[in-house]
């Protein structure tokens, strides 16, 4: 099953830009963009850029992969919260799945994501990078 | 409202069943229901399945299903919430007997796993994830479970004795019901040793693949006392929801929907968990069994795993959790889940629990809590000897 493509430059603002919604009256900033504040029923807000570094709020290690990251497999996963307290899902990369732990610092560089599979293109957005590196 | 009662039920056998198709375990479990229920007609249904579009290319199930029961014409509806549409099927029949629209209802759930290879099995249960921000970043199942466990490890010094003991327990229980599809026992060394899927849980702590349907009987009071055969009453029904983006969730230790669900169900029951003698939880993962009894407020947060390991949630324990082997034993065909929880709630207030697993407290209220996905709903039914 093969998506058409605007599936994919669809999420472009939020997968290349990192474009999130911040909300006027709770002040909180949620990724992807939403149209209604799930807190407060808010719909004024301002389309901001996410900060790139955070650190991990949990993670896991997939040892047993979905078949188009296979050659990634083991791979780490990761929920970061960034500097702004909004938070993240992404996998991680350049980094021995060993040494992943809670509160590691990480930052955001783009990568690509999927080389083929369900969405049929290249697709690309954040990894987590240790910041040792 | 009127009181709704559940008054026969029927069970496909559970597992990789090569020879037989969706609507083939679907029919042989509805004709069980109604056999063994003794009503001589139904007047709707309402069947939970996931995916039968991922799973076997197959949707307009409602429709499918009530012909191949030899009951073209009946009113029928299929409804959907992720692994939490079993149990979301018993409540939309329960609200159509109580509100006075029919009489007599049967809900059902259905899921036929085996038909694809593990990947796209993988693909469509992944699809209860966020889809375009989970899943498009390589999150599986028990990733997402794995990710929940880390906090809970983290926060509150859960051990892996702990979740071992929730696989050990539910395989002991399953080894005596028939129809589980892994009916034998495991060691706490086999589950600790068993291959890793996600840190940190092993395949021994993950739910399986399941091909599996179950049906219910649900109908009004004076109906059921006309049977002459064994009921229950559901005094309390109610379902919750949540953020399915595990990452957008304030609290990673706990299962918010759990405790909306079950908080309902307690509110409409008049009732508290105090008053529940035992319980079916959604073990689609070990962790999961821990973080819903915490959850849905019979335990502490953090305080599960101790009573667990103390032996409190085993068949002869205080509180029997997944006395019918759960889904970790008895399997997880996801659609039908909900309905087989409600199930064995039934067999043990009515005494028709299999074997050994017929809890010898006669308990008089029983509890259950389905959740779809990783938490983004649960439902929950308290249901009461008549």
């Amino acid at each position: 099953m093969t998506m058409f493509s605007s599936r994919n430059w669809r999420e472009y603002p939020h997968r290349y830009r990192r474009e999130a919604s911040k909300f006027t009256k709770s002040g909180k900033t949620y990724h992807p963009k939403r149209l209604v504040d799930p807190e407060t029923g808010d719909t004024e807000q301002t389309t901001v850029i996410l900060p790139d570094e955070g650190k991990i709020v949990t993670y896991t290690v997939i040892r047993v992969a979905p078949s188009q990251w296979g050659d990634l497999s083991p791979y780490g996963l990761a929920i970061v919260e960034l500097t702004d307290g909004t938070k993240v899902f992404g996998q991680l990369t350049d980094c021995d799945v060993d040494k992943i732990e809670i509160g590691m610092e990480v930052r955001l560089e783009f990568r690509r994501i999927q080389s083929e599979g369900h969405h049929g293109v290249l697709s690309y957005g954040h990894k987590f990078v240790p910041k040792w590196f | 409202m009127r009181t709704v009662c559940i008054v026969g039920v029927g069970m496909s056998q559970w597992g990789e069943v090569w020879k037989q198709s969706l609507r083939d375990i679907h029919t042989d479990a509805a004709l069980k229901a109604i056999k063994n229920s003794g009503v001589d007609h139904i007047d709707s249904m309402y069947v939970g399945c996931m995916s039968g579009g991922m799973f076997v290319g197959q949707e307009h199930l409602a429709s499918l299903l009530t012909d191949y029961m030899g009951m073209r014409g009946l009113p029928a509806t299929r409804v959907e919430s992720a692994c939490a549409s079993g149990g979301l099927a018993v409540r939309s029949a329960y609200i159509e007997v109580a509100s006075g629209i029919s009489d007599i209802v049967m809900a059902s759930g259905v899921e036929k796993m085996t038909d694809v290879d593990g990947d796209e099995a993988t693909y469509a249960l992944a699809a209860a994830a966020d889809q375009e921000f989970e899943v498009f970043h390589g999150a599986t199942f028990p990733g997402l479970y794995a990710m929940m466990a880390h906090v809970h490890i983290a926060k509150y010094g859960t051990t892996r004795e702990m979740l071992s003991a929730i696989s050990v327990k539910n395989h002991n229980n399953g080894s005596m019901n028939p129809v589980a599809q892994y009916p034998f026992k495991v060691t706490m060394d086999q589950v600790a040793n068993s291959v890793m899927v996600a840190d940190p849980l092993h395949i021994l702590d993950c739910s399986p693949i399941t091909d599996g349907a179950a049906a219910a009987i649900l109908c009004t009071e004076e109906i059921a006392k006309s049977l002459g055969k064994p009921y229950v009453k559901i005094i309390g029904t109610s379902v919750g929801t949540d953020t399915i983006q595990l990452a957008q969730r304030a609290d990673l230790t706990t299962i918010k929907a759990a405790t909306i669900a079950a908080n309902g169900a307690f509110k409409m029951a008049g009732k508290t968990i105090n008053d529940i003698e035992f319980c079916e939880v959604h073990d689609c993962f070990t962790i999961a069994e821990l973080m819903v009894l915490e959850s849905i407020g019979k335990y502490k947060p953090g305080k599960a795993g101790e009573a667990i390991l103390a032996g409190e949630t085993a068949l002869d324990g205080a509180f029997p959790v997944n006395t019918s082997g759960g889904l970790k034993s008895k399997g997880h065909p996801v659609g039908a889940t909900g309905v087989a929880q409600v199930i064995e709630v039934y067999k043990q207030l009515t005494g028709q629990a299999e074997g050994d697993r017929q809890l010898k407290s006669s308990p008089k209220i029983g509890m259950t809590q389905n959740m779809g996905g990783s938490g983004g709903s649960s439902v929950v039914h308290i249901m009461e000897v008549a």
